[in-house]
């Protein structure tokens, strides 16, 4: 999320989940709710039910559409546009709200400049979206206050992914929807805890909360802290990690309870990087399509069988709690890696429970610092929470942004880096289905999740379909420059004529042997939602 | 919000203004029996009936569009002042009111009424007296003869909502009394619907409290329920032949909320009680539903999601509904260390695994080794993960997979 760290400060949801249903305005802009964040989703019901208006941006017609008042059909791709479009319109007429933007915010003249090239016609050309739709669309967000946005990955997996971010922000600051209820700009997260492993510091460049490792002050903090010397230069990145391997400078890799194998874009490099290494742990609870690469596979446990807390979308950190002993000869996460750690010489790897974890944790990270297992047992807490005092933050910026002021970004249009071509024509975008969860590790191990959606499907309008002699059904060959995968189409008006749509839960046909790896350059999130594509007849499946 | 003062039985309570007295009688505590009411659900008045709902993929049309559900009728009170016995859940609060809830007139109402329900479900052993003498609703031991000779199908005791039964309470509270006979009951002879995953619909002891409808289009926004009229009768069933083809998201809250054993799922039914629970937090998305694990010695048997928080109230979706179980005790979990040798993974001893691990992780430079941690773990996991990778291997080349 650095855009919103460019833009706040800080890269977390900026309102909490129990705000959206009292919204006047809601615009969910590449988050397809329903299937991906369904209790979040009910939060929509429950505002279109008080009479609060919804706007849409997506390419598919997905659930929420049913709901909206405005469904905004922008091409894959254009969202800065479609945004800055808007943006084009409040500005013109004088529905921004400038008492705010002169208190609380900065770089506004530049900011207002870029809009210059966003008038309504060039918008309607690159995103689709009829110049007038956009402009009530505008006018509806403008004015019903308070306003809030959220998005998710339909946003942030592009190559220009933080560009899409800082507009949403511009978006929030010029209505001056930030800082109080039901407002704000609210990145919904994928997995259960991607808010708390970002938190922690399980980030090649900062220690827990967010503390860079560059800083001096912070390493000399954590090197008393932990009783050994550290390293000041930022880490690999994931995708820097498997490159490295590739080409043979790491050489071991300890790899706890992920599946990079179809998680990540271009599978087939992952794979082959992980083979490269001379030496691979994996930690899960199965024999994933990973672990079976490994060297050494340590038995982990699920959720329901140790101590400790999860983080969710809304900074919430809350506790996980054991409710049954662990499988078989199976061990905690957080035991195993102390007790490798200990055979190697580490100190302070001699937790007896994840409190003391906690109480560490607590001890260096400012953000965390009132948070104990004694104080979870009331119910969870958002933070930033300091002081064992201090009741946990609901909601962000409400006085000052953590940057001090709220800073807006000029922006211009960069079109996705791969375009669809005369050999690729379509593009190609990634879901994740409401049935399945992330690679299927746990999903795919439940039948009834299975009976209704248990294979890959690609999504396919009926145009492109009977234009290739495609029927519903039918199995077909989607074909990138980086590989191509069988699958059966669905022939359907969900997805817009010239995009083909697939998730990425199943071995069988591992979408993401397609997705391009081309990285956002500030995030580092590789495109998913937009490859180009073509899709074959008889895929004999 | 402003509050106001008033007596229920006696007793002088605060309710805030706007509330119903049945909202006010339970906010303090107070309990006036209800099957149709739900917290987090409008009024049972308020929900139309559909034209045609699917009975085991039959049409189903409804024969009179004139009436309406007029609600179960149980939660009848006495008002100083007024004549008739309101219902407490269609009667605002107001200052100074003063409300009785079991003068002899509002039981004699509540007994009538529950009989009229009681038409509809099968009911012998709520009015015989073995439920009348048992304390804790545990009617008959399954080594009990049944002194009535019922049929099977029509005993609690072998209902698996037996004991976590809303009817069985109210019935209880209200005192049915010893009959000499059962009520007159018809069996609807509907047949049970068990084509879905996750939850079977046996609408035979359905009660027609209109509550899962109402979850379903209200809380969810799916719609997929509806109820239709026959013969006076209200018949629930999905709008569409099948509820996948009615557009359900299988979340289980109208299984949540059924009041009666109409709605259960499928694996639950046979598990007896829960012997404790657990709350935690769901593993599958950002949200972070609390979930209470059910739990039967090492076996989760049923996970509920938790009303009393800020950030699911009640609901979870399907895969925090029904897709825990199966995965936490799925026979290939892994349940030992394994080392490959010569291709192949054989088992090992911890001993053995964690010397091979730490050996062959320290015979590497800082720079040429790295950890992946998980967003899938706990905060305390990737804690230690990334301790570990900087304070002992020396590197920070530590990510996981959240950018994903
Ligand atoms: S499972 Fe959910 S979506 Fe399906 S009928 Fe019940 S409440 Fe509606
Ligand atoms: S199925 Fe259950 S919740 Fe639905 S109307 Fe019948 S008794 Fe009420």
């Amino acid at each position: 999320m650095a855009g919103l760290v460019t833009a706040f400060g800080s890269g977390a949801m900026t309102n909490s989940i129990r705000d959206i249903g009292d919204a006047a305005c809601i615009l969910a802009i590449g988050t397809n709710t329903c299937q991906a964040h369904p209790v979040i989703a009910l939060e929509l019901v429950r505002a279109v039910r008080h009479d609060g208006k919804l706007i849409v941006a997506n390419p598919r017609e997905i659930g929420l559409v049913h709901f909206a008042d405005r469904w905004l059909r922008q091409r894959p791709g254009s969202d800065v546009a479609l945004l800055m479009g808007m943006m084009r319109v409040i500005v013109d007429e004088g529905l921004l709200d400038s008492a705010f933007i002169e208190e609380r915010c900065e770089n506004f003249a530049a900011f207002k400049e870029s809009l210059k090239s966003f008038d309504l016609d060039t918008v309607e050309r690159i995103t689709g979206v009829p110049g007038e739709k956009v402009a009530e669309a505008a006018r509806i967000y403008a004015t019903n206050k308070p306003a809030t946005i959220l998005f998710a990955m339909g946003i942030t997996q592009h190559s220009h992914g933080t560009d899409n971010v800082l507009a949403i922000a511009n978006l929030a600051m010029l209505t001056g929807n930030i800082g109080k209820p039901s407002t704000g700009v609210n990145p919904l997260r994928g997995q259960n805890n991607v808010q708390g492993a970002c938190d922690l510091g399980a980030l090649p460049n900062v220690y827990p909360g967010y503390q860079a490792v560059t800083d001096p002050a912070i390493k000399e903090k954590f090197e008393t802290a932990w009783g050994c010397s550290l390293d000041s230069s930022p880490g690999l990145a994931l995708t820097e990690i498997f490159d490295a391997a590739y080409q043979g400078q790491i050489k071991a890799i300890y790899l706890i309870g992920e599946n990079p194998v179809l998680s990540d874009p271009d599978a087939n490099h992952v794979r082959a990087s992980l083979k490269t290494l001379e030496f691979l742990v994996v930690q899960d609870i199965f024999l994933s399509e990973t672990a079976q690469l490994a060297d050494v596979v340590l038995p982990g446990v699920s959720f329901a069988e140790k101590d400790g807390t999860f983080t969710n979308t809304e900074r919430r950190v809350q506790r996980v709690r054991k409710a049954i002993e662990p499988l078989g000869d199976s061990r905690p996460d957080w035991l195993i890696t102390c007790q490798i750690a200990q055979r190697m010489g580490g100190q302070g790897f001699d937790f007896a429970d994840p409190s003391q974890i906690m109480d560490e944790i607590a001890r260096f990270t400012p953000s965390l610092g009132g948070i104990t297992y004694h104080r979870l047992e009331e119910g969870g807490l958002q933070w930033p929470c300091p002081t064992q005092e201090h009741p946990g933050t609901p909601i962000l910026h409400t006085q000052l942004f953590t940057r001090g002021k709220g800073r807006f970004t000029p922006l211009e249009y960069k079109p996705s880096m791969e375009l669809p071509d005369d050999e690729y024509p379509l593009i190609l975008t990634t879901e994740r289905s409401l049935y399945q969860y992330h690679t299927g590790t746990m999903t795919r191990k439940v039948k009834g999740l299975n009976t209704i959606r248990g294979e890959e499907l690609v999504e396919i309008n009926p145009a492109d379909a009977s234009a290739l002699g495609i029927a519903d059904g039918e199995a077909v060959r989607v074909i990138s420059r980086r590989g191509e995968v069988v699958a059966r189409a669905r022939v359907t008006e969900v997805s817009p004529v010239g995009v083909v749509c697939m998730d990425f839960h199943f071995a069988e046909s591992p979408a993401n042997v397609l997705t391009n790896p081309a990285l956002d350059p500030v995030a580092k999130i590789p495109e998913f939602k937009v490859a180009a594509v073509r899709v074959e007849k008889n895929g004999h499946k | 919000m402003d509050k106001i003062s008033l007596t229920i039985d006696g007793r002088q309570i605060e309710a805030s203004q706007g509330m119903t007295v049945l909202e006010a009688a339970r906010e303090a505590g107070i309990y006036i029996p209800t099957l149709c009411y739900h917290p987090d659900l409008s009024s049972s008045r308020e929900v139309q009936a559909s034209e045609v709902i699917y009975c085991n993929a039959e049409p189903l049309k409804n024969d009179n569009s004139a009436i309406r559900y007029e609600g179960c009728q149980l939660c009848v009170v006495a008002i100083e002042g007024m004549k008739a016995l309101p219902t407490a859940c269609t009667t605002e609060a107001t200052s100074g009111m003063v409300v009785r809830t079991s003068t002899p007139p509002v039981k004699q109402k509540q007994h009538d009424n529950l009989k009229l329900i009681l038409w509809q479900h099968p009911n012998v052993c709520l009015t015989c007296d073995r439920f009348d003498q048992a304390d804790n609703l545990n009617i008959c031991k399954p080594f009990n003869i049944c002194l009535r000779s019922v049929n099977i199908t029509e005993r609690c005791v072998l209902c698996p909502k037996n004991d976590h039964c809303d009817l069985q309470k109210v019935a209880d509270y209200i005192g049915l009394g010893i009959e000499e006979r059962p009520l007159p009951y018809t069996a609807k002879g509907q047949p049970l619907e068990t084509n879905a995953p996750f939850f079977d619909r046996d609408y035979n002891l359905c009660i027609g409290c209109t509550r899962c409808v109402r979850v379903c289009r209200e809380v969810r926004g799916a719609d997929v329920l509806g109820y239709v009229f026959r013969d006076g009768k209200v018949i629930v069933g999905a709008r569409g032949p099948s509820l996948m083809e009615s557009g359900c998201q299988f979340c289980g809250a109208c299984v949540d909320v059924c009041p009666v054993g109409a709605l259960l799922e499928r694996t639950r039914k046979w598990q007896g009680s829960a012997e404790r629970q657990v709350l935690t937090t769901c593993p599958y998305c950002g949200v972070g539903c609390q979930l209470e694990l059910q739990l039967k010695g090492e076996r989760i048997i049923e996970v509920l999601p938790q009303r009393k928080n800020e950030v699911n109230r009640g609901q979870a979706c399907v895969k925090g509904r029904f897709g825990i179980q199966e995965f936490v005790h799925h026979p290939e979990r892994l349940t030992t260390p394994l080392v490959k040798r010569d291709g192949e993974f054989v088992a090992a001893s911890w001993e053995e695994a964690l010397d091979l691990v730490a050996s062959k992780l320290a015979s590497y430079q800082k720079n040429e080794v790295a950890v992946i941690s998980s967003a899938k773990c706990t905060n305390e996991d990737n804690y230690v993960a990334q301790k570990f990778a900087r304070a002992v291997l020396g590197t920070n080349n530590i990510d996981h997979c959240a950018r994903l």
